[in-house]
């Protein structure tokens, strides 16, 4: 029997549909629903973790992730100029710095800082405790590729912008401050979004600094319920709060890049 | 710094300029008297834009020296900044700042340079805006503007730092046929009101109408220059020629038709001076 083109073209979209629909019905039949729902989704556990799962959680992951990223944003961004400067030693550090730092694990800097530092000046202490030498621990690493992300959306801005704000008679670095800078980072608002995002779950490794009942994070907090409570529930229950964090995010950044496009 | 009214607005002694091994000013003597406005034409390539730019310093001369109201731009102390404040540039991309609002755009430098109150930079500004006719965009972002829009708003900011000295590099090549009129309108004005001018332009009715004195440069030379009747009229070099009868209408040329003589230039047509869309 010869089918036409149409006819072939419904036959296949029908079967893909009747294979997604078998693996769905399968799953939904074999699965052992009790015991997945006692593994994973015990009620009175997930109760048991309100409030302190988001005053004291949800917050300190909050917290460690925007000092990280506002370390980082700071430091990549003089380590962007540093690139792009007209003195050659500047541009041999930052590159030098930045290759490093993008080439090491972000385990081994937190490391680095919380325990590496104290024990080299022991008489200094970081500022901030836990909350300072994560952001820290997490910032110089984040502002070796936020330094690169950056740099290309200085590199983005047409030329023409600096020779314009230069005309009117600005500086060099007033021209850069008030009209290049600005411009890139509405340039680079996804890359540095995807940073944020990153740090988010980055943060899971202040566990490694140890953490106290006060500073500790989703993650920790997490695995210190299923610990206490041999069950897997409070895992689940920490995944979500992780995307209520991400998910929104990314939905905020969807609406300034919208507004930017029209000022663009 | 100090300016002396006596000397020209600009003076340009034995100008080269190289990029690299290419030599697109070669040797070039330029004056523009205080309140004279001059516009450059030339085929592309010719070093016209070349020449305007080094005039600001955005291009580093190769060698020679530039004097901009008596202040000397090859001087390596010379302080740029302080220059540049007494000239206005416009680009043929309008250069606006898209982050800033219109308004923005023509306070930004006065407040940032000039050190000028929030009140008094928008004051100027405004005021500014209704010289070239955009009271109304004030609040708009420089997407939201037509081409012709757009560069009269980069006109006025640069209106807004009161240059001495406006330089124009080719205001009009970008945008629309309809929308050219708005802009030379609106820099026929500004010639009207005494303002020293320095226009790069393909628009030969406007250096007709408009200019004191036609430059025409080609190969990197300024291969001749005088009054518009004259250089645009009645050229005496064969290269202005040429070049006259390829910007304009090459089917003018074929009405023209003197077989045995170089083709004399083409009647310029004509446009009307104020030929700006009243809403």
């Amino acid at each position: 029997m010869k089918l036409r083109r149409r006819q072939r073209e419904r036959l296949s979209l029908g079967l893909q549909y009747l294979v997604f629909i078998a693996i769905i019905a399968t799953v939904l039949v074999a699965a052992d629903w009790d015991r997945l729902a006692d593994a994973f989704f015990r009620v009175d556990i997930i109760k048991s973790m309100f409030p302190t799962i988001i005053t004291v959680a949800l917050r300190n992951t909050v917290l460690y992730t925007l000092g990280a990223f506002a370390f980082g944003l700071v430091f990549g961004t003089i380590l962007a100029l540093m690139r792009l400067s007209r003195v050659a030693p500047y541009r041999w550090v930052a590159t030098a710095y930045i290759e490093l730092f993008r080439g090491l694990p972000a385990l081994l800097v937190l490391f680095l800082v919380g325990y590496g530092i104290p024990i080299a000046f022991p008489e200094r202490e970081i500022p901030g405790g836990v909350f300072g030498s994560i952001a820290i621990g997490l910032g110089l690493t984040a502002a070796a590729y936020m330094a690169e992300t950056i740099r290309a959306g200085i590199q983005a801005v047409p030329k023409g912008q600096m020779e314009a704000a230069r005309t009117l008679g600005m500086s060099h670095f007033t021209a850069m401050r008030t009209i290049v800078i600005p411009q890139a980072f509405r340039i680079v608002i996804p890359p540095l979004t995807n940073e944020l995002i990153l740090l988010t779950k980055d943060s899971s490794l202040a566990y490694v600094l140890g953490v106290t009942a006060q500073t500790i994070e989703i993650t920790k907090f997490g695995r210190d319920m299923l610990n206490d409570r041999v069950n897997a529930t409070p895992l689940l229950v920490a995944g979500l709060a992780y995307l209520v964090i991400t998910l929104p995010l990314s939905q905020v950044v969807r609406r300034l890049e919208l507004r930017y496009a029209k000022a663009r | 710094m100090t300016t002396t009214p006596s000397r020209p607005a600009v003076e340009i002694r034995d100008l080269h300029k190289s990029f690299g091994p290419l030599k697109v000013l070669k040797g070039i003597d330029f004056e523009v008297g205080q309140g004279e406005v001059v516009c450059v034409i030339g085929p592309s390539g010719s070093g016209k834009s070349t020449l305007l730019r080094c005039v600001d310093l955005l291009e580093e001369p190769t060698a020679g020296k530039i004097w901009v109201n008596g202040v000397e731009m090859t001087d390596p102390d010379v302080e740029i900044d302080a220059v540049r404040r007494g000239i206005g540039m416009v680009f043929q991309s309008f250069n606006l700042f898209p982050h800033l609002s219109v308004l923005n755009n023509l306070t930004i430098a006065q407040r940032r340079v000039l050190r000028r109150g929030r009140a008094e930079a928008e004051r100027i500004a405004r005021a500014n805006l209704e010289r070239v006719g955009l009271t109304d965009k004030a609040d708009a972002f420089p997407a939201q503007l037509s081409g012709g829009q757009q560069q009269r708003a980069a006109i006025a900011r640069s209106l807004s730092m009161e240059p001495k000295l406006m330089l124009f590099d080719e205001p009009t090549s970008a945008l629309d046929p309809e929308l050219v009129g708005d802009v030379l309108t609106v820099m026929r004005k500004l010639a009207e009101d005494g303002m020293t001018m320095m226009v790069v332009t393909h628009e030969m009715a406007f250096a007709r109408d408009v200019a004191d004195r036609v430059v025409f440069m080609d190969g990197g030379v300024v291969v001749e220059q005088g009054p518009p009747q004259e250089v645009l009229g009645a050229p005496k070099h064969e290269r202005t020629r040429a070049f006259l009868s390829r910007v304009l209408d090459p089917t003018h040329v074929a009405h023209l038709g003197q077989p045995d003589q170089s083709p004399a230039p083409p009647q310029i047509p004509s446009r009307p001076a104020d030929d700006r869309h009243h809403p």
